[in-house]
């Protein structure tokens, strides 16, 4: 991104006059050599099974039996009329409006309040990244049992408090699942974020804050005028992968919810899991999963194009 | 490069402009506490049994449960399954870096026609979600044969960390001066033995980089494991202790125990490398 603006890419390369056509012939026979075993494994298991799955999404197929029964779009148009994928996809952009409107927020408000020279800033900052090293899996399993209705701590310390009639199945009813799953997301990633902030804020030019604030400028009004603006590249990317990261939610919800109760918690990707593995329903879930890149691609391409593309020219390119 | 992106101190004239006052520590402090909550919450009832946490639920342990940690580590599934992770995650790495670091060369350093697309096709990895490709790379696993192998989760997973590999590398590779590259041409050293000699060595911090986003990819990964992984012998540590918190639910106790043994790799690793593996893993935020 912005900050690594040293290595310039795209290497200027004179062409030598002394390199012959045959020099030529043999820097392509290296390049293949050298290419060969990224591109088969890229080629094999990326790009192929991203193909197959476009294929597949025109059949009726439980994954087992030959490729016969085409439906055409059929499975797409079941896509449109399906409640349950309504909800998966519904429950992934409230997912991309939390992270957006509290995650990405409150991680910079805490990297303001990281930024500086302070007893315990090392710890705290470590502190906070924490729950983003771990692993989805362990962190899904810590919460599921801290929410737990009977013996959970959540439940145990409002019991402690007095406040019983607070206590919930956290987990276990529809109208609530989903603000626990979004409390969880936010607790695992926000650390992330507070440290890329927390990088951008470093770089933001002392000299500039300390002139606004002999000029009279208070803490908000320099941080709104020259703080914000100096941050804008790294909100960018940061609310980018904050949306990629949002659509393609799996291993948190599965592990704590697997999707339930009845759908109430489920994502595009367990949708797709859950229809593919569980319901044999390959066609169907591999038009799911369609639908998913055909999103993430549209979004990344537009965004890259409307809103990242100024910061790569500013940045010569690198981030790219 | 992205050693920028890591926060470093910098000591000059920041301790009069920020300090911090007592209303931001307190900030800090709470929201310090509550993103540790679970850990300690973890660590506590590992040391209680079923029964105390059951009845209350927010108790300290009476007297330490050690028997919780000795049941996970005597019995083979814990074992068996850190072996697991380690063999997926190796076999990951090497063929992510090998093949990484050989493309990102041929991509930075060599002239050929067809350079800037072939690299383009590389970066249109980073346009999906890896889960699209789940279902089509399953069934082509089973085809392969190669269900319930560590091949089996280790090549996907190679695959999928190949883009970020190589935007990260590139820079670099191309950063190399030119004369280095015309002295070693000087004294007989081909493109392959620079690479080698030269560009590697030179380039140990971002490899270190891109391993570390890699191996944390591959350590914590789940859906892959989840689906081409079914026979329990040959589950990672993610899908055992996911298992195993399903199979035992009513105790507690041990599942918290395993749990705290199954990030302690990770703890440890972050309290001895923080700052490489805080860098390693804000690189991937070059992907934009």
């Amino acid at each position: 991104m912005r900050l690594m603006t040293q290595p310039t890419d795209a290497p200027a390369m004179p062409v030598r006059a002394d390199r012959s056509r045959r020099g030529g012939f043999r820097a392509l026979r290296l390049a293949l050599f050298l290419l060969a075993p990224a591109l088969a494994l890229y080629a094999l298991f990326v790009i192929a099974p991203l193909a197959q799955a476009v294929f597949y999404s025109v059949f009726r197929w439980n994954g087992l039996e030959p490729l016969t029964d085409v439906v055409g779009i059929a499975n797409y148009q079941r896509l449109v009329t399906d409640s349950s994928f309504h909800r998966a996809l519904l429950n992934n952009v409230s997912v991309i409006g939390v992270s957006l409107l509290v995650q990405l927020p409150f991680a910079l408000w805490i990297a303001t309040l990281l930024n500086g020279n302070f007893r315990g800033r090392g710890l705290f900052r470590v502190v906070f990244f924490i729950p983003y090293v771990i692993s989805e899996v362990v962190a899904a399993i810590l919460w599921k049992l801290l929410l737990a209705p009977q013996t959970g701590q959540v439940n145990g310390f409002l019991d402690a408090i007095g406040m019983e009639g607070l206590t919930k199945s956290w987990l276990g009813e529809p109208s609530l699942v989903m603000w626990s799953v979004l409390v969880v997301v936010t607790w695992k990633f926000f650390g992330f974020y507070t440290v890329l902030f927390l990088a951008a804020l470093q770089a933001v030019p002392e000299e500039q804050l300390e002139a606004a604030r002999l000029d009279g400028a208070n803490r908000g009004k320099a941080f709104w005028y020259i703080t914000l603006p100096s941050l804008g590249p790294t909100v960018r990317i940061a609310a980018f992968l904050a949306i990629v990261g949002s659509l393609q939610l799996f291993d948190l919800v599965w592990v704590m919810t697997a999707g339930g109760p009845v759908g109430a918690s489920s994502t595009m990707v367990t949708y797709m899991v859950s229809s593919g593995i569980k319901s044999q329903e390959f066609g169907y879930a591999s038009a799911v999963a369609v639908t998913l890149a055909v999103i993430s691609f549209l979004f990344a391409s537009v965004y890259q194009r409307a809103v990242l593309a100024r910061d790569n020219v500013e940045s010569s390119g690198v981030a790219r | 490069m992205s050693s920028a992106l890591v926060p470093r101190r910098s000591r000059r004239a920041r301790l009069s402009t920020h300090r911090r006052g007592p209303a931001g520590y307190a900030v800090l402090v709470v929201a310090g506490v509550v993103t540790l909550i679970p850990f300690l919450s973890a660590l506590v009832n590992s040391l209680r049994t079923s029964g105390e946490i059951g009845s209350s639920p927010l108790g300290l342990p009476a007297t330490p449960v050690w028997s919780n940690y000795g049941d996970v580590l005597t019995g083979d599934t814990f074992w068996r399954t850190l072996f697991n992770s380690l063999t997926v995650a190796s076999l990951t790495l090497l063929f992510v870096l090998v093949s990484g670091a050989m493309a990102a060369f041929a991509v930075s350093r060599l002239r050929f026609r067809g350079r800037e697309s072939v690299y383009a096709f590389f970066t249109l990895g980073l346009l999906f979600p890896a889960a699209v490709a789940i279902l089509p790379l399953y069934l082509m696993i089973r085809q392969l044969g190669l269900m319930n192998t560590p091949l089996g989760v280790a090549l996907p997973q190679a695959a999928f960390a190949l883009p970020v590999t190589i935007v990260v590398l590139r820079p670099f590779f191309a950063a190399i001066p030119r004369e280095l590259e015309e002295a070693a041409s000087m004294d007989g050293a081909g493109h392959l033995r620079f690479f080698v000699l030269v560009v590697l060595p030179m380039s140990v911090p971002p490899l270190i980089t891109v391993s570390i986003l890699a191996l944390v990819q591959s350590w914590n990964g789940y859906l892959l494991p989840l689906l081409i992984l079914p026979g329990q012998e040959d589950w990672t540590l993610p899908l055992g202790l996911s298992q195993f918190a399903g199979s035992y639910l009513f105790d507690t106790a041990k599942v918290l125990a395993y749990a705290v043994l199954a990030m302690l790799p990770t703890i440890v690793a972050y309290a001895v490398a923080e700052r490489w593996i805080v860098q390693g893993l804000t690189a991937g935020a070059v992907k934009g």
